[in-house]
């Protein structure tokens, strides 16, 4: 048990494979019988690899992400000539642009956003398809189906950034650009657009639940790594049947700050945590140039954003005496 | 063991990275505004030797006696300099050929013929009379920018006969109307034939085209909290970034030097500064429209872009890094005859009419001895619409 002790996975336990639980046959596609196992995928998770079940849900979202991988990808090189030493050099500038706005909501010419609709769509296509795999799998395992709906909340911001709000807004332009520098330069401009994101609420929950899912991650994980030596790791044994383990862990959070999750609501915790920020940051999104324009002034006028003493003489805008000027 | 080595691999790998963003810590920061919110000024005190040796003035020749006959008595031709004593005159040329003449050919020669001084034949004697005209016009009308500290010919061309940070249009990398893997003017890392990416982003790499010659609007923040009509797209906001982090590295400054970052738009939390920088823009817009593009047909080919643009202007070519030209320190206090009041500024409908008709930019022996004298135009905001040149340039923009 002493290997639990370390901050690396230590332990490695070879055996007979296991083939799972027996499965519902329906379905084009069955699991397969065959599996194998990696030495290096064990230093990380479970060494066995398999058996596998795509099925169709699968197999077309895997379609559909190479299909939308493709075209982001061929753009990229197209972008440079199709040379492929400057698509290595020049890969993180490289991106495939959403429409020019004078196009609105029409389809566009393929060189001009159109190919971006294109990998939208069956990039969408493959997340939701994906979706669907996660949900059926999760019932076909007699599982509860938390998984998905954790998923959902993830796809909803990705919706509310590529279709949704492009659809409210009435130009797909608003849209992000497939690209690793490109949407970075996006999110930016986005909050240099609509006065500044900080000042978004929902933004500030979205954070608030990003780093609060940073933060419980690491006290859960810590805190179960910290009593595995009695046996900790077993969490739901330890929830129905509270053991020495659980006591101290639940103890030391006492100590530390006078209260405790127990072994059950920790992960309930860490599953809403997760869950509203995505959520919490797709309403943000949403709302931003559809019901608020300018964040900052909304801040202002809701009494969010301070105002400071200035200590630079005044000033006004001289667009607005150009004319004596110049 | 295995693992020490492992661990040492990716510390090495982590720093490589590191590296690569370019400037290393420790940075130094100076506050400049109320405590708490952020404003400051970085200074990377590593680069400092670097930025001052470019900075450096350029030579004064001694001051020139104002007495005297005027030299458009003396000498032919003299258009620009007309109010200034042969001494005055003497000065301003000896200084040109030391501030812009190129270091094999530092002599009268590089623009005269050497046989009749008067003759207009060689292209650099004609962009110089140009060149004069504007230095005296942005010393005496773009006091908005330029303060009292004015400009010479030095303050860009450092001793070249072609400044170091100019702009040509970007001849585009050939798939503007590709079926496949179109750029919009973005999302490139190459740098070369006067494009640059903007401070190493994907950011659009060619704002200069629409703010600098075109007067596309820079403004992308609605002027309430909720929509009442902005229709301004992000990617408008993308190029308007595109131009502020130019600026930003042209004078080697960050953003909160003009701006307060939590509200970009609002004059009254933004610093004195960010009014210079207006009258900057529209400065240089003004300057490339009634001067550079206007010797469009005067340049020789090799002196042209890939598209037979002339070199242009921006941020950077005066300002080389720095918040203010050689750090604030004047040049052009010691050359009063750059000063000149007497020179009427050149109308810039007269001056586009100019590029488009071979007669006009042929130098007639019979031009009046001050530039053509124009009726002056009311002073409204007309005058900034006619300095700011054309907007076809928003085809681009929308790409």
């Amino acid at each position: 048990m002493a290997e639990y002790q370390n901050l690396f996975t230590r332990v490695q336990v070879t055996a007979p494979h296991y083939p799972g639980i027996p499965h519902d046959p329906r379905g084009v596609w069955v699991r397969g019988v065959k599996a194998s196992a990696n030495y290096w995928l064990g230093k990380i998770g479970d060494a066995q690899i398999g058996p596998f079940y795509l099925g169709s849900t699968g197999v077309a979202s895997i379609l559909c992400f190479i299909i939308a991988f493709e075209i982001v990808g061929l753009n990229m090189l197209a972008s440079v000539n199709w040379n492929p030493l400057e698509f290595i050099r020049q890969l993180f500038w490289l991106a495939l642009e959403p429409p020019a706005p004078q196009y609105g909501l029409r389809i566009p010419p393929l060189s001009d956003g159109g190919w971006h609709l294109m990998a939208g769509f069956f990039l969408t296509m493959s997340v939701l398809l994906w979706w669907v795999r996660t949900y059926n799998l999760a019932r076909k395992l007699k599982m509860g189906t938390h998984t998905a709906w954790a998923f959902a909340s993830a796809i909803f911001l990705f919706l509310v950034l590529g279709f949704i709000r492009p659809v409210l807004m009435g130009s797909w332009s608003e849209g992000v650009p497939f690209g690793i520098f490109a949407h970075l330069d996006w999110t930016a401009a986005f909050s240099l657009r609509y006065g500044n994101l900080l000042y978004n609420p929902f933004h500030a929950l979205s954070i608030v639940f990003l780093y609060g899912s940073v933060l419980l991650f690491a006290m859960h994980a810590g805190t179960i790594m910290a009593v595995s030596r009695f046996g900790g790791e077993r969490e739901v044994e330890q929830s129905l049947d509270r053991g020495t383990a659980s006591e101290r862990a639940a103890l030391f959070w006492r100590w530390t700050m006078g209260f405790n999750a127990t072994m059950e609501s920790v992960h309930r915790w860490a599953w809403w945590f997760a869950v509203l920020c995505t959520l919490t940051g797709g309403i943000g999104i949403l709302l931003t140039g559809t019901v608020v324009d300018n964040w900052y002034l909304w801040a202002v006028k809701h009494g969010v954003a301070p105002a400071y003493p200035t200590t630079f003489e005044p000033m006004t805008d001289p667009a607005l005496t150009s004319g004596a000027a110049q | 063991m295995k693992n020490q080595i492992l661990l040492i691999a990716a510390l090495a790998a982590t720093l490589g990275l590191l590296a690569a963003c370019g400037e290393r810590p420790p940075i130094e920061t100076q506050q400049i505004g109320y405590r708490g919110t952020g404003m400051e000024q970085n200074v990377n005190p590593r680069r400092r030797e670097q930025i001052k040796a470019v900075n450096q003035l350029g030579g004064i020749q001694p001051p020139a006696d104002a007495s005297g006959p005027l030299a458009k008595d003396i000498y032919q031709n003299v258009q620009v300099l007309s109010d200034l004593s042969v001494g005055e005159f003497t000065r301003v040329m000896l200084s040109m050929t030391e501030w812009v003449a190129p270091e094999d050919q530092k002599n009268c020669t590089y623009c005269h013929n050497g046989e009749n001084y008067a003759d207009e034949s060689k292209y650099q004697y004609k962009v110089a009379r140009s060149m004069l005209k504007m230095t005296r016009d942005i010393n005496t009308n773009w006091k908005s920018h330029v303060k009292e500290t004015g400009v010479t010919c030095h303050t860009c061309h450092r001793g070249g006969p072609v400044p170091q940070y100019v702009w040509y249009a970007y001849p585009g990398s050939g798939r503007e109307n590709a079926f496949v893997g179109t750029r919009a003017g973005q999302n490139s890392a190459v740098t070369g034939l006067g494009i640059t990416t903007i401070g190493h982003s994907s950011l659009p790499y060619d704002p200069y085209s629409p703010f600098l010659l075109g007067d596309l609007d820079i403004r992308v923040n609605g002027p309430t909290a909720l929509p009442t009509g902005n229709r301004k797209s992000i990617k408008q906001a993308e190029w308007t970034y595109s131009l502020m982090v130019h600026m930003s590295n042209s004078l080697g400054v960050n953003c909160t030097y003009c701006h307060n970052s939590r509200a970009w738009a609002e004059w009254e939390q933004s610093t004195p500064q960010r009014t210079v920088a207006w009258h900057g823009i529209r400065m240089a817009r003004g300057l490339n429209n009634q001067y550079l593009v206007p010797l469009t047909e005067v340049f020789p080919a090799n002196r042209k872009g890939p598209l037979g643009d002339v070199a242009k202007i921006n941020c950077q070519t005066c300002h080389q890094g720095v918040y203010k030209p050689y750090f604030g320190e004047s040049m052009a206090k010691a050359y009063p005859e750059l000063q000149g009041v007497k020179s009427p500024a050149v109308d810039p409908a007269a001056a586009e009419g100019a590029v488009s008709t071979e007669a006009a930019t042929a130098p007639s022996t019979a031009a009046p001895v001050t530039a053509p004298a124009v009726e002056a135009k009311p002073k409204d905001q007309s005058k900034m619409a006619q300095r700011s040149g054309p907007t076809t340039i928003a085809a681009v923009f929308d790409r």
